[in-house]
């Protein structure tokens, strides 16, 4: 709300949000933004961001819960169709982040902005965009698998009824838990209730349920963290899967996920991006020492 | 050593004399009940027959009738009543469990448990010259809104409370996937906590059942079938009240048997109720 006078920060250019900014992606800002802190397309392997526009621009972005600055001017640029991993010890902002891509922050009182995130180039705090099509665009998976409580095909079709889905829903709903690689679990059964299901089993429902509203991008706020090894693997091939078709972020605790789901790895400390870069090199030749500091675990 | 063994010994008789203590106010507290229960089938089950249940009460002086239209007449101020507050109430109850922290949000959780607190007399005494005034007659309607203010208070605070178990995540689920808040309220939040709610309803109709206070001064009573809610109409603990301080036997015989009956609907509610609480949402 604060923050609605700042949407047209940044470079003037490619702003005017409110205005004609035609959806069909790649405006001319990318190039124009790579941050000093955050070389997202550094000159060596740059597999971040290299081919496409970025699905999501976060611009020098900052968040605030009531006076408690969580983030502090984050600017990064999301790639299509991969894995981003945002890492950092407890209270470093990451699921702030998350949380306000797809404007679940607006939930909680007293919260403010400034600066801006683009989803394809147009602004989510845009007046005129529907925050709750935002939110259809993009899907997100909590910690804690929270399936409703009503049937497994319920809990699927919910999203696409509410949207007033006008397809076959018995193959949307096939798909989906297809996609989310819980089908043959539960083709036999769609009619019991989702929580009889196991932990693992309800986390992948989850993720169903997000894919049936055909998202373009999956959020996952620590999404195997409440699971058990056997139930996480399942989930992190899955999302190895899932970036054939979404660009996915994902917060995690633990950094052999993150090193092993993601192409790129943002690090947070204290609410800021310390750095940001492809996996493979942040966790082998991390830039900067607190990076290093943090992933060999000397604290956090 | 033997210091620690006597303290050890200490400690175990004390513990033990705590426990039974306890154990004696615990079965002190349901004692009343007992009572209430074997009195109460031992004085009116002898007037209990089916005419009781069919007739309508019989002139003074004369043996037998029944109290059929004030089980009927009961029936209809409840039903009244859940008519006028559950609506409020359920949508109060929501209200107060979303908006926590707003000013209006806290003002009326105060005054809901001042309510509560209302001497249901002052309740009936409100709604005579309210409505009856106004209307210039006692009626079933001025007894079903007497009872549905009692109502009002007990189930905005049952919804919150039930409303609030339901896990947080639950609801984010919804707004994530691109529903609005109140289809989410509507939608998830709600029947995620309908057993419990349903159970704080069924309590609090089983409640207002039994008053009689509020409706001295609004239903009055009838000794006549009367299914038009403008007019006078029975109640079951009117009808116990008027039968009481008569000075007839046979309608002291049928007050017992009419507090047997109250008692007998409200428990049954009472144990729907406790079936009910088993939702598989807080089994788990």
């Amino acid at each position: 709300m604060h923050a609605r006078p700042a949407d047209p920060i940044g470079p003037a250019p490619g702003a005017a949000p409110a205005s004609a900014n035609t959806p069909a992606s790649a405006p001319a800002n990318p190039p124009a933004r790579a941050p000093a802190n955050a070389p997202a397309n550094p000159p060596a392997s740059g597999v971040v961001g290299a081919p496409t526009a970025p699905a999501i621009e976060v611009r020098d972005f900052s968040f605030w819960y009531g006076d408690a600055r969580a983030l502090r001017g984050i600017t990064m640029a999301i790639a299509e169709r991969q894995v981003t991993a945002l890492i950092g010890p407890s209270g470093c902002g990451k699921s702030t982040l998350l949380r306000s891509i797809n404007r679940m922050n607006d939930l909680i009182p007293h919260q403010r902005h400034e600066g801006d995130i683009l989803l394809r180039g147009r602004s989510i705090f845009d007046p005129q965009l529907d925050v709750v099509r935002l939110r259809r665009r993009v899907g997100m998976v909590f910690q804690k698998p929270n399936p409703f409580p009503k049937s497994i095909y319920a809990n699927v079709a919910f999203g696409p009824r509410i949207n007033g889905y006008r397809g076959d829903l018995d193959a949307l709903v096939e798909r989906s838990l297809r996609q989310a690689a819980l089908w043959d679990e539960v083709k036999d059964r769609l009619d019991a209730s989702a929580l009889t299901l196991s932990g693992g089993q309800q986390q992948r429902l989850c993720i169903a349920r997000a894919l049936a509203v055909e998202p373009e991008v999956l959020l996952m706020d620590e999404p195997a963290s409440a699971l058990d090894p056997i139930a996480t693997q399942k989930i992190e091939d899955l999302i190895y899967e899932l970036k054939r078709d979404y660009t996915v972020v994902i917060v995690t605790h633990n950094m052999q996920q993150a090193a092993r789901v993601s192409d790129s790895t943002a690090f947070l400390y204290m609410g800021e991006l310390v750095e940001y870069g492809p996996t493979s090199e942040l966790f082998t030749h991390p830039r900067e020492e607190r990076t290093e500091a943090y992933i060999t675990g000397r604290f956090g | 050593m033997s210091a620690d063994a006597a303290r050890a010994t200490r400690r175990r008789i004390l513990s033990a004399t705590m426990l039974a203590l306890t154990g004696v106010a615990a079965v002190a507290t349901i004692i009343p009940l007992l009572l209430i229960l074997s009195h109460l089938l031992r004085m009116g089950i002898g007037a209990l027959d089916l005419a009781f249940f069919t007739h309508l009460p019989a002139p003074p002086g004369e043996v037998g009738g029944g109290v059929a239209n004030a089980i009927v007449g009961s029936a209809i101020m409840v039903g009244l009543a859940a008519l006028i507050g559950l609506p409020t109430a359920i949508g109060a109850g929501l209200f107060l469990a979303e908006r926590d922290g707003s000013r209006l949000a806290t003002a009326v959780r105060f005054v809901a448990d001042v309510m509560n607190g209302i001497p249901s007399i002052v309740v009936g005494i409100f709604v005579w010259a309210w409505i009856v005034v106004a209307m210039q007659r006692f009626s079933a309607l001025a007894g079903g809104v007497a009872l549905a203010i009692m109502l009002l208070p007990m189930v905005a605070r049952t919804t919150e409370e039930m409303v609030r178990l339901v896990p947080r995540e639950l609801g984010e689920g919804g707004i994530a996937l691109g529903l609005t808040r109140w289809r989410t309220t509507l939608g998830i939040v709600l029947p995620a906590a309908r057993s419990g709610i349903l159970t704080g309803v069924l309590v609090s109709l089983a409640r207002i059942a039994g008053e009689t206070a509020p409706l001295l001064f609004t239903a009055l009573g009838n000794n006549f079938w009367q299914l038009r809610v403008d007019r006078p109409t029975a109640a079951l603990p009117l009808q116990i009240f008027q039968y009481a301080i008569s000075p007839y036997e046979d309608w002291h015989r049928q007050a017992w048997a009419g507090a047997l009956v109250l008692i007998a609907i409200v428990l049954a509610v009472s144990i729907a109720a406790r079936l009910l609480i088993r939702s598989p949402f807080q089994e788990r």
